[in-house]
Parts: C-alpha cells; structure tokens; sequence
C-alpha cells in the first residue's frame, strides 16, 4: 500500500509529477488512458470556469457571498473520478467538484448561493448531504453512514471531506476515532489550503503535519500533494480499495492552497502577502496537469473556446437558477417537519393575515 | 457600533493588564467584522490573538483562565458557531460560581454578532438569547446603539460573573452616532425606556429596536402614544421597569427577532401577567420570528420583523 511508503510521522509527501509537469515517481504514475487524463484535465477546467463565474455573478449583484473552490480542482477532479454512483458524499463547503462528480449541478449549486434552500435538494444526486457550515460536524455523520453501510452488508463507500481549520474542532478527533474503532468504509479527506479564513495552519498545529494525526486513531493516513492530479488520483484508488475491501477508513491530507479569497466577503491582503500567493501559484494544480499532457502531446484542444463552451453552460445554469420559482411562503414552514404541527399552521396563517392587510394598505 | 465596541475593548486593554482579547480570526486580521481591528498591533500577540478553530475550547480555555487571574473576552464567530461552546458554558462557565460555594468567579465576557437581515448563508442569522438566558449562572446583554454597546461592553467585562454579549450584526455599521471618547459605563440589568408614551408598551432590544422606532412613527401618525423600551439585558430582566409601564399603558407587544415560542417574548408576557395582570386591557402580545429556521436570503423578507408589521400589531392590541 502507497500509504505504508509515505509515512506521515517522517512527514513524507506523496508527488508524482512536479510544478513543470514532469514525471518525478514513474513507478507511481497511474495507468489511466490518455482520454481520461484530457477528460480530467476538462473536469478540473469546467470547475475553475465555474468558480470564475460564480465570483463574477456575486460582483454584479445576483449572488450572495461564495466560497471559491479555486486552486483545489486535482483533488475534486480526482476524487470524482473514484467516487462511485452508490457511493456517499459528505462534503463541507469546498468540494463544488465532487458533487459536480455526484450529480450536483451548477444550478442547484447557485441556487443556494442564491439563498434559497432548494439548492440542497440536489435532484439527481440522491447520496450527497448538503454543503456543511458549521465546521466539522459533518465528519460524524459520514460514519455514521459508514456504519449503515457495513451494517446492511454493503460494498459503498462514504467520502467526506473538511478543511485544515477544521481539524481543530473535536468532532474531527471524535469522528476519527469513531471511524477507527468502528472499522467503517470512510475516507476523510483534509484540503489543507494553509488558511481558516485568515488562521494560517501553523496556528492550528503543533503537528509535524495533518496526516499524521491518523496514526493516533489507528488507521492509515498520507500527506498528497494536493495539487498533483496523479498523486490524489493515486492516493484515493488505494483508499478506495482499502475501505471498499472491509479494511476501514483513511486519512487524506491533500496540500493545496486557497488561491481565492475565503469568501467573496474577504480580503486576504489583510493577512497574507502577494509573494507568498505567487509562490503557490507555481504549483497550481491546472498548468502543471496541462504542461504533464503537452510535454506527451496528448493535450490538442483550444483551452479558449472550451472555456466559451463551458462559460455558456454555465450561464444557462445560473439563469435557471435565477428564474427559479420565487421564495414562497411555504418554502419558510413547509418543510420544518415531515407533518407540519398545529402551531405553526396558525402562525402561518396569522403572517397571511398580515400580508391581507398590508395588501389592503396600498 | 463595530467602532464603539473595538474603542471598549481598547479601553479595557490598557487599563487592565489581565484582560486578553481571542477567537477566530480576531488577532491578525482583527475579525470577520474588524471589531478587534488594531487591537493585536497595540497589545501584542499574548494578548490579542488568533486561536486554533473551536468554540468549546475557546470558551474552556477562557474559563480556565478566567478562575486564573485573567479577564478574557472570548469571541464567537457567528451566533450559529456559539453551539460548539454550548457544553462549556452551560456545564461549566455559567456554575463554577455555585459550584465552588464562591470559591472561584468567572469574570468571563463571551461576545458574538447575532441576528438575521444581512443575506448570509445558513448559522449566521440566529438570535440565541433565550437559549442563554435560559441557563442560570449566566448574564446576557445586547445593546442596541453604538453609545449602549461601549457602555455595556464595558460593564460586561468589569463583571464579576460570566457574560454573555450579543451583538446586533445587522446594524454593526448602520447606525452612526457619536460615541464619547472617554470611559463609561452602562449599568446591565436595567432597561431603558426609550421614549415616554401612554397607549402600549413596546418592549425590545437589539437591532429589532431600530424596527420599533420606524413602527413608532406610523403609530404617532395613527394617533397611538408608544412608550418604548430598550430591554439592553436579556438576564438580569429589568421587571421594574416593564411593571410599571405596562401598568401605565395597559398593553404590551414583544418585538424579537427569535423563534417565538419559549422565548424572551413569552417571559415578557410571564411578567406581564405575574407583576400588572389587573392593569391589562389587551392580552400581551409577541412579535416575533416564526417557529422555524431562519430562511436563507430569498425568504428572510418573511421572517424578519419589518416596522409595518410591528404597526399591524400594535393597531391591534390597541383596538382589542
Ligand atoms: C463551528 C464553526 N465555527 C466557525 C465557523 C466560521 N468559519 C467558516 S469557514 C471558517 C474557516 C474554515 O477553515 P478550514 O477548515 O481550513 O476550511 P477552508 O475554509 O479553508 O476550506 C470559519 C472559521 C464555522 N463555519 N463553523
Ligand atoms: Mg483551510
């Protein structure tokens, strides 16, 4: 198993290809066929356009505040592509590729960024929970499903995902510790993007990195180089095999960096120097996967009007969100219980009453 | 009020050497909102500063301080991420004192930006006074102007018991007053009577007074005298004061932003009841947020409290 080479304690990191896209680990480079490189390659573009998109649609005044996704595409397109149609995601709220993967869509995706919590009911992707905001939390609910799944005998697996921030709170160490001692098929993934909004990781840790905190809980865990397509590809078939064949849950530190804001509402210049952003733009996780296919010349699309394709799919994507059926009423009480309760059908009724009387006012 | 409650702390720093500022992102980058902005440059790092990513440590290592010589005021991101500390303060934070027969006080101030109508995204439009003031041990203070969140911010921190103070995000930077330089304090457990008037007491506090204010103004023109009231403490609740005026005017209506059931609404109305039932002309009445989640931006048109409807209610228990 690669995790057995790249022991976290001795705070080694998994890399197949560096920052010029050359091959540095041959041994390691997976045998994926040139279409599915390309095809990732375009996965991670579709991701990054749509980000774009989304920061631009907020600036203008038709979306509310958004998290980008961008600099963390390898890890989503590489996770999507391992990520089965039965298996579960449980996202936090940086993984817009992933759920892509799942079935999500940009328009259900935009319709939350919208404020309307229709965005959450992703139509077609039955095993993905919504987005998670308060950090954490949703690590102990991908076990729980873990458990669910051994329970009934099942060959799904659940991958669930958080940030280096959020390793800080209890529910990370109580969730790894449930995963472990329950042996559940769960693969934890920490984008490590060096920031909790303006939080470096040095702040969080005194850790030699974030991978090695597994070894506390017993099972295996890897430092990835985040923004290598090959080695998170890798480091998630091993992990994969490994929960899909009984033998429990991983532990997946993926090194990125947020190359965004946190969220359209901040300003990293307050805490974060422009050398440092351009240093990391170096290892950016798109140029080095496309450099990687132009040095084996696999790579013949014009990337410009890929972009013009996609930017119109997603246009279509944002106008239907917009066009969504305007907030009701019943979008507030409707869904609060499965069976709404006497109560609240009166305080329902005494708002409509108010808004007769406002009618009636004007 | 972002201004007066950085200007607060400022004064508290320098003059008590036993007072540390921390939380999320409240060191260098000086908060999500700039509350702490500056604060980290002039006092240094040990005392103004970034801790690792969790509200129930924050809070512990804040009590644990608090029983050790120093005062902190530990912030809490958003209201919805006050949760996490939940255990802390309710198991811990808010009995040490009954606990230790005395033995220990937690002169503790645990601050976080509450409340709806800024278009956020889920657990960042919640009003949790009521489950605070629930728990005794605690005090819980929400100021509605600049001028009162100085004041009280500064009495919050000279408090010998842990307090809880909840700021109304929505008006961080919307109102703007002139705020005295100097130090000065603001009593908590007292109410304030905003304005004097003779037909119904309209009780509130936060950024819900605001909304009052406006309704105010479409009541005086339908010919109806409000007396207003700014709660300012949730716990200790200022009987006296909503007693006496309710025995005056004979009628009261609650505005809060919370969930209205077992609310601060439905304490109100207790009190109502226990302290002028004979003085009623009409029975008590909430304005309040519904019994459901806040909605996301798109519906919070329906759930937050607007000055028509406080007026629509107010015209009502007038004409009960
Ligand atoms: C319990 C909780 N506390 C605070 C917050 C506010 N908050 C939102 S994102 C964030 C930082 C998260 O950092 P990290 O876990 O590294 O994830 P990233 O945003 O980098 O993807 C914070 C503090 C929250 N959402 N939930
Ligand atoms: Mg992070």
């Amino acid at each position: 198993m690669i995790f057995d080479e790249f022991n976290p304690s001795e705070d080694k990191i998994l890399r197949v290809i560096d920052n010029d896209g050359e091959v540095i680990r041959p041994d390691l480079i997976p045998d994926l066929t040139d279409e599915t490189v390309v095809k990732a390659y375009k996965t991670m573009l579709f991701e990054r356009v749509a980000d774009e998109m989304a920061i631009s649609y907020q600036r203008q005044g038709r979306m509310f505040t958004y998290p980008s996704n961008k600099g963390h595409e390898a890890i989503h397109a590489a996770a999507g592509m391992i990520i089965g149609p039965d298996d579960w995601l449980v996202p936090a709220f940086r993984e817009i590729g992933v759920m892509l993967a799942k079935g999500v869509t940009m328009k259900e995706i935009f319709l939350y960024y919208n404020g309307n919590e229709h965005g959450s009911n992703f139509k077609n992707a039955p095993r993905v929970l919504p987005v998670n905001v308060p950090i954490g939390t949703q690590l102990s609910h991908a076990v729980g499903i873990g458990y669910s799944i051994k329970y009934r005998k099942k060959n799904d697996i659940v991958f669930t995902f958080i940030g280096d921030g959020g390793t800080s709170e209890g529910d990370f160490s109580e969730s790894l510790n449930f995963a472990g001692v329950w042996q559940v098929p769960v693969i934890f993934t920490i984008q490590n993007n060096q920031y909790a909004i303006s939080v470096p990781v040095s702040t969080q840790t005194k850790s030699v990195n974030l991978a090695v905190k597994s070894i506390a809980f017993g099972i295996p865990g890897i430092k990835v180089d985040g923004n290598d397509f090959f080695a998170m590809y890798l480091a998630y078939r091993e992990a994969s095999e490994h929960a899909r064949t009984g033998k429990g849950a991983v532990l997946i530190e993926a090194l990125t960096y947020r190359s965004g804001a946190h969220t359209t509402s901040d300003d990293p210049s307050r805490y974060r120097t422009k050398e440092e952003e351009e240093r990391w733009g170096l290892s950016d996780p798109m140029p080095r996967l496309k450099k990687f296919m132009e040095r084996k010349g696999i790579w013949k699309e014009d990337e410009d009007s890929l972009r013009d394709q996609y930017k119109n799919e997603i246009d279509n994507q944002f106008l239907e969100a917009e066009n969504f059926a305007p907030y009701s009423l019943d979008d507030v009480f409707g869904y609060m219980y499965t069976e709404m309760p006497e109560d609240l059908k009166k305080q329902k009724e005494e708002y409509e009453q108010f808004l007769t009387w406002k009618g009636s006012r004007r | 009020m972002v201004q007066a409650i950085n200007n607060a702390l400022d004064i508290k720093l320098s003059e008590d050497k036993n007072i540390v500022v921390y939380g999320e992102d409240v060191g260098v980058a000086g908060g999500v909102f700039r509350v702490t902005e500056g604060l980290q440059k002039k006092y240094g790092a040990e005392r103004v500063f970034d801790s690792p990513l969790a509200e129930s440590a924050i809070v512990g290592t804040g009590l644990g301080m608090a029983l050790a010589g120093l005062r902190p005021v530990v912030e809490m991101q958003f209201d919805g991420f006050s949760y996490p500390a939940f255990n802390q303060i309710i198991s811990n934070v808010s009995r040490m004192h009954n606990r230790s027969r005395g033995k220990f006080n937690v002169p503790m101030v645990i601050r976080f930006p509450y409340g709806g109508g800024i278009n956020a995204i889920e657990h960042h439009s919640e009003s949790p006074e009521a489950l605070y003031a629930h728990i005794p041990g605690l005090k819980v203070v929400v100021p509605s102007t600049p001028h009162d969140a100085k004041g009280l911010l500064i009495s919050a921190i000279e408090s010998d018991d842990p307090v809880i103070f909840m700021e109304p995000k929505r008006i961080y930077r919307a109102i703007k007053q002139e705020v005295n330089d100097e130090k000065f304090t603001i009593p908590i457990g007292k109410a304030k009577i905003l304005t004097e008037g003779t037909d119904v007491t309209v009780v509130a506090f936060g950024a819900m007074i605001r909304e009052c204010q406006r309704a105010m103004a479409m009541a005086e023109e339908a010919g109806i005298s409000v007396e207003l009231i700014d709660l300012r403490t949730i716990y200790p609740i200022d009987k006296e004061t909503i007693k006496n005026s309710i025995q005056k005017t004979g009628r009261m209506v609650v505005v809060a932003e919370a969930n209205q059931s077992f609310s601060v609404g439905s304490e109100l109305i207790a009190i109502a009841n226990e302290e002028a039932f004979l003085y009623l002309e009409a029975p008590p009445k909430r304005v309040m947020g519904f019994d459901t989640i806040v909605p996301l931006a798109q519906g919070e048109k329906y759930y937050m409290i607007t000055p028509e409807r406080i007026f629509y209610e107010i015209e009502k228990t007038i004409n009960y």
